[in-house]
């Protein structure tokens, strides 16, 4: 049925949404995410527990959950997208490419569309999917108190990097 | 006439819907069946353990189902003042206060241990807390802890006749705690506490050398980074205990959760003055009819002393 997609479920996501200057790093990985990408139509999907962030302090990641991202409500991080220069991509040949990608990110519950650019590399039957951004906090609802503004950021770096098998 | 064309131009619209609706049931299910691939075989969001029943390891004076994490050393700092009815002259209590200083560590996601030196009867006590059942989104309706503690009164011997001797074994307590919790809501937790606590030493012969109890528990959050919490502890034996000539009452405690940073803040109003499970929950000999209540805090601050693998 997926004669053309590749896909993991291993995937890594990254993020530091650290204030400038702070000494505090506020840091999580994801190494959990699902990923797949039909190369013949370029049609991208992403999903990430929020519960599978892990952060080097445990009870930064309790609050992460409880009070920012409220994974009860919300459990799930999600990206329907496509990669809009496919023409460019070559999943015949071994090599990095340039991809651009554009779609629906939905965190916390808000929808909202982005454009994003990253590199896809091709090695057999594997593709590996790189791309770095940011996302500004406010823009999915997640508030920020003041006593914690000096240590949160207003945008978060997101860090992608997935390797995908063909199915 | 009329009604001829009106019946046409529904049949063009109904047709037309039909048209739309199954192109985008189509395309939606196209788009789906991406996205559908990736949560089908999603594993860990089935069977999901639920977090954060209570903020802190202790729901007031005992403790709560949570344990820490992993590689995670929490030192904490609790005071209990003296009677608020003292009056301005002793500050309402203020000039009056009780200490413990204590650190827990967490061993593994289920097993965690703490130490803890208290002003209160000179007592150094130490608890072993073990995760045994975790609530699950689906199934598991609880979460159940064992909590054991031992503790041991420091204070100087009291006169004996010639020949007695002060044996080692008459300064130490214990307690055993099963702690059985459910997190109704994001809001709202209960624990209920079946407890035994065992006084190798008691003042009278007239009393048990074991006391008892049930405690019940609860927080309600008031907003995100703010709780209340309740605790009290019946006694079901024993509730005839003097100590040092003075009648004991069941532990009431009401308390807010305050969340900052790094930290857990918990303020409190209770009749109890001691810390330990033997204190609190057997020997309170303050009563809230009296107005003999205390206030008091702790405060944790949690380091991470092994880092999670991701981070390593």
């Amino acid at each position: 049925m997926f004669a053309q997609t590749y896909m993991t479920r291993t995937g890594k996501i990254s993020f530091n949404a650290s204030a400038q200057g702070s000494p505090e790093k506020i840091e999580a990985v994801n190494n959990e995410v699902a990923n797949i990408l039909d190369s013949k139509t370029g049609d991208l999907r992403f999903q990430a527990l929020i519960k599978s962030f892990k952060f080097e302090r445990e009870l930064m990641q309790e609050h992460f959950n409880e009070n920012y991202m409220e994974s009860d409500k919300y459990p799930k991080a999600e990206f329907k997208g496509t990669v809009i220069n496919l023409n460019e991509v070559n999943f015949a040949k071994d090599g990095t490419y340039t991809a651009k990608v554009s779609g629906a990110l939905t965190i916390h519950g808000v929808t909202s569309n982005v454009t994003v650019a990253g590199t896809i590399t091709v090695k057999g039957n594997t593709a590996m999917l790189n791309a770095k951004f940011s996302v500004k906090l406010k823009d999915y609802k997640i508030e920020i108190p003041s006593v914690v503004a000096d240590k949160v950021g207003k945008e978060a770096a997101i860090n992608i990097e997935t390797e995908l098998t063909k199915k | 006439m009329l009604h001829y064309f009106i019946h046409l131009f529904m049949r063009k619209t109904i047709l037309l819907f039909l048209l739309f609706a199954a192109t985008t049931t189509l395309s939606f299910a196209q788009a789906d069946s991406l996205m559908d691939a990736l949560t089908t075989g999603s594993s860990s969001a089935k069977n999901e353990a639920v977090s954060a029943t209570f903020k802190a390891t202790r729901i007031i004076n005992g403790s709560s189902v949570e344990s820490l994490g992993a590689g995670v050393l929490d030192f904490r700092i609790s005071h209990r003042f003296g009677q608020l009815n003292q009056g301005a002259s002793n500050f309402f209590g203020l000039d009056d206060a009780t200490t413990r200083i204590g650190l827990d560590y967490g061993i593994t996601k289920w097993l965690m241990f703490g130490i803890g030196h208290n002003t209160f009867n000179k007592e150094d006590d130490g608890f072993v807390k073990i995760k045994l059942l975790r609530q699950k989104v689906h199934g598991m309706p609880v979460t159940v802890s064992y909590n054991g503690a031992i503790s041991i009164q420091t204070t100087p011997a009291p006169i004996l006749p010639a020949g007695d001797t002060w044996l080692f074994s008459n300064k130490l307590y214990y307690a055993h705690q099963i702690l059985i919790a459910r997190k109704f809501s994001n809001r709202l937790s209960l624990q209920l506490m079946p407890t035994i606590v065992h006084y190798n030493i008691v003042d009278s012969s007239k009393f048990s050398n074991n006391t008892l109890a049930i405690g019940v528990g609860g927080r309600l959050k008031v907003s995100k980074r703010i709780a209340v919490t309740g605790e009290y502890y019946y006694r079901l034996t024993n509730t005839d205990m003097l100590v040092n000539g003075l009648p004991t009452y069941n532990a009431v405690s009401i308390g807010i959760d305050i969340e900052t940073g790094g930290h857990v803040f918990q303020l409190m109003l209770t009749n109890a003055q001691g810390m330990t499970e033997r204190t609190y929950i057997g020997q309170t000999t303050d009563s809230w009819a009296k107005g003999q209540l205390h206030f008091g805090f702790n405060i944790s601050r949690v380091f991470t002393i092994v880092k999670p693998k991701e981070f390593r």
